[in-house]
């Protein structure tokens, strides 16, 4: 508990000091600017549509971070450090992922008020849209962190781990979007099936993934 | 620093589709030394990290107790920190006192860099760093990595004069080099002399 507590706090410092964490900010909001530009200020056509193309949105700003999530600690060095002392690697990928989401869900689901402003959403729409970020962001940051210790290590990383990360998104993007329009509540718990999934393995299906990468 | 020990029982080791070197035989017991000696791509690398566990061997078993600290070709320091900060995050994590960081920092005569970041230090400094850290975690088993490169004869003696007091502690030092160490090894490995026969 206590090194979890040490990896994670490290992880959420990096982030910190290379400002990564305000690049999906920035791209949700700027996403959110641009979009009454490209289909025109009604604002009955972008309240009904605002809310999915924010997930959209937040799903493209979880591909952001991917490169510098695990590839430059490789580099360096620091996960074989890490490993000579015993630690595991789901431990690693773990605090990672704590820190890596703290780092991400909250500030986008922030960045959503704004966003949602821009978009001219209703209360009750913004409700959802945030209970549905709090369940939904946890999978997209364990998404993005598998991706990561997949790719680490290969040229162009970056451009493989959207082709990787997108068609294992499209569950959430549908769940996710699809608790915007659904009054019973089964989008939620579908994808909140899907986010437990998510994060459930990653720490395994990492710790592999880095480990092979070792070699 | 008791108990540590590392035990090689003809460890092979295969990369690539080639096999590195096999047949190597090696005993450490407290205070013992080695010196790795070879060419290039011998397998000197390897060899230290099949010995850390974090290569596999094909062949043979590795016994290692009482841990490992390694030094290889990459920091593993924190950029953006300074020097004495990003030391501390290992110790941390080893349980290892602030007391411990800055008795190695005196040891590889980094003192005066304490709070200057790892990213601005130069070659000499970087590696000297690497050894501070090697130092600074108390394990009982230092693998190094060709130590010497970039180093400058006042700083070959640090490393030297730590190696000795290392050694005389109780501790084990695998050290591998292409070229002459001031590191008191009874034992060297010429890894030329374990090529497997070409198949």
């Amino acid at each position: 508990m206590r090194i979890l507590w040490l990896l994670a706090v490290r992880d959420l410092r990096q982030a910190w000091a290379s400002a990564g964490l305000w690049l999906p900010i920035a791209f949700l909001l700027l996403v959110a600017s641009l979009y009454p530009f490209a289909v025109g200020p009604d604002a009955a056509l972008l309240g009904r549509t605002g809310g999915g193309m924010l997930w959209i949105a937040a799903l493209l700003a979880s591909l952001l971070p991917v490169d510098r999530l695990v590839a430059p600690d490789m580099q360096a060095g620091v996960l074989d450090q890490i490993a000579l002392r015993g630690i595991g690697e789901e431990l690693v990928v773990t605090a990672r992922l704590v820190a890596h989401w703290l780092g991400f869900g909250p500030p986008l689901m922030i960045a959503t008020l704004p966003a949602a402003a821009l978009l001219k959403l209703d209360g009750a729409t913004i409700m959802t849209l945030e209970l549905g970020l709090l369940i939904g962001t946890p999978a997209l940051a364990a998404l993005g962190l598998l991706v990561a210790t997949l790719t680490a290590g290969l040229r162009s990383s970056g451009a493989l781990a959207g082709l990787l990360a997108l068609p294992l998104a499209v569950p959430l993007l549908i769940f996710g979007a699809g608790t915007l329009g659904d009054g019973s509540g089964a989008a939620f718990k579908f994808l909140g099936a899907a986010s437990l999934l998510l994060v459930a393995i990653t720490p395994f299906a990492g710790g592999a993934a880095i480990r092979a990468g070792r070699e | 620093m008791t108990g540590a020990a590392l035990r090689l029982t003809d460890v092979a080791c295969l990369r690539g589709g080639r096999m590195l070197f096999a047949g190597v035989t090696l005993a450490l017991e407290p205070g013992g030394g080695a010196l790795l000696t070879g060419p290039n791509g011998v397998g000197k690398s390897s060899l230290l990290r099949v010995c850390a566990g974090l290569l596999p061997a094909f062949a043979g078993t590795v016994a290692c107790s009482g841990g490992v600290a390694m030094t290889d070709e990459r920091l593993a320091l924190d950029g953006e920190l300074p020097l004495r900060d990003a030391l501390s995050f290992w110790a941390k994590l080893d349980r290892a006192g602030q007391e411990a960081v800055d008795a190695a920092m005196a040891a590889m005569a980094l003192t005066g860099l304490a709070q200057v970041p790892v990213r601005m230090l130069s070659t000499g400094q970087r590696k000297r760093a690497m050894l501070a850290r090697v130092i600074a975690i108390g394990a009982g088993v230092w693998l190094l990595d060709e130590p010497g490169n970039g180093l400058d004869m006042a700083s070959l003696d640090l490393l030297g004069q730590a190696v000795a007091g290392h050694l005389a502690a109780g501790g084990i030092v695998v050290a591998a080099s292409h070229q002459p160490l001031p590191i008191d090894a009874p034992v060297t490995v010429a890894l030329s002399d374990y090529q497997a026969e070409a198949a």
